[in-house]
């Protein structure tokens, strides 16, 4: 059950990392509470592979502080134990079968439940004994996940494991992935840049933009704190004065706010609307890159 | 048992669209006191919507006096939801009915009577709470 004093698996504070003269993460401050399945949601680029590189300690911050699981996060044992990592690049071996996968993961784990893989295997109708490299695109994902949850993490980082799915696949991936979180114990970070397959499956989000973090927080509380307004073109000082202003979108006739709001919107001139968690994300990213929504929709479609 | 149908397009919530599902069934009779919801993991499973989101509508259902969690057994209906016999709804459909029929020969296409009912919602909400 999902509540605000959840501990905090992840949190991070001013986090930053730079590669000689290019700062790939500017002071992220982040907070991941157990028991979510975090979003993480920006342009490529933003620093979604740099803040992943950190949390499991593949990369060292340059500046800031970060705990993971209550410690620093290390390529050792015993920090490696609690997080499973599932990178861009499926880490099989095209020559080897599923059942190969789980005696390699029986001797490299302290922890192991194979069995648990042959069942999910087994009702995802994906042969066992079969060599991974003629397996589809959708069963070796299904079965790097499979792998990856049975050294029963306490944290799990995916870097776009969806983006190469057809739907179905998707469907079937994060349903897996949701039972593990209903399982309990486990928190998710996920990157991707298919909202529609986040907003179903995420209930917390990391919005990158520009190497910074703009938005950090449950979804739920973060999409009733923001709400867009459409009105006749007037002045607007007095809205931004009373409420933060993400973005506005004025013709001669219209303007068009999102804003955070920090009390009750009382303007009548205004319609009030509640926003969607696309129209947020959007917003956000315009704010930035400082041009309408319009021109940022292809944030939906992969690289 | 029922199942859930999470539409990711909707603009209803989707904790709410398994909140309206359960209490459709209820009105429908297709559930009834005594029985069993899905539990998360099924909810989850047919889905892949987020397990909180599960917890969230099944919390709102249990404040709202229809279900009741018991431990290790799962989720059952404990309740109807209140409001008129089923009678009342078909009677009030066929008015309806008579009201678009008069609003399309008006000249309103679909998109103008929603916002037109919307509008009107809206303003019978304020109402109430004015």
């Amino acid at each position: 059950m999902m509540a605000s004093s959840d501990p905090a698996v992840i949190q991070t504070r001013r986090l930053s990392k730079r590669y000689r003269r290019v700062t790939a993460l500017s002071e992220a401050t982040v907070t991941v509470p157990e028991g979510r399945i975090s979003a993480l949601i920006g342009p490529n680029g933003a620093g979604k592979t740099t803040l992943l590189r950190l949390l499991t300690g593949l990369a060292r911050p340059t500046g800031g502080d970060i705990t993971v699981l209550g410690g620093t996060p290390r390529q050792n044992a015993a920090f490696l134990s609690g997080v499973g990592f599932l990178a861009q690049e499926i880490p099989l071996y095209r020559h080897l079968s599923a059942e190969d996968h789980i005696g390699i993961g029986a001797h490299l784990n302290a922890r192991w439940d194979g069995t648990s893989v042959r069942r999910r295997l087994e009702s995802l109708d994906i042969p066992v004994d079969r060599q991974v490299g003629r397996l589809s695109g959708g069963q070796r994902a299904q079965l790097a996940l499979a792998l990856t949850l049975a050294k029963r993490p306490r944290l799990l980082l995916l870097d776009e494991p969806v983006a190469a799915l057809d739907p179905l696949a998707r469907r079937q991936f994060l349903a897996h992935l949701a039972e593990a979180v209903a399982d309990g114990g486990l928190t998710v970070v996920l990157s991707s840049h298919l909202l529609a397959d986040l907003e179903r499956t995420c209930d917390h989000l990391i919005l990158l933009a520009k190497s910074r973090v703009q938005l950090c927080g449950d979804i739920d509380t973060l999409l009733a704190e923001h709400q867009v307004l459409v009105g006749p073109a007037k002045d607007t000082t007095a809205i931004e004065r009373d409420h933060t202003l993400v973005q506005a979108v004025r013709t001669a006739r219209q303007t068009t706010l999102l804003i955070r709001r920090s009390g009750p919107v009382i303007d009548p001139a205004f319609e009030v609307a509640d926003v969607g968690l696309e129209e947020l994300v959007l917003g956000y990213m315009g704010q930035v890159a400082g041009a309408a929504p319009a021109q940022l929709t292809s944030i939906g479609e992969d690289q | 048992m029922i199942s859930f149908r999470v539409d990711g397009r909707s603009v209803v919530p989707p904790y709410l669209q398994i909140v309206q599902q359960v209490r459709q069934a209820l009105r429908m009779g297709v559930l009834d006191v005594g029985d069993k919801l899905p539990t998360v993991r099924e909810v989850v499973a047919a889905t892949a919507v987020n397990p909180n989101t599960v917890l969230k509508a099944y919390r709102d259902l249990e404040r709202d006096g229809l279900v009741e969690p018991r431990a290790g057994h799962g989720t059952f209906v404990v309740g109807r939801p209140a409001g008129p016999p089923p009678g009342t709804h078909s009677r009030l459909a066929r008015s309806l009915a008579h009201w678009v029929r008069g609003a399309r020969e008006a000249g309103l296409d679909d998109e103008s009577i929603e916002s037109l009912l919307r509008i009107t919602l809206r303003a019978a909400a304020d109402e109430e709470t004015a």
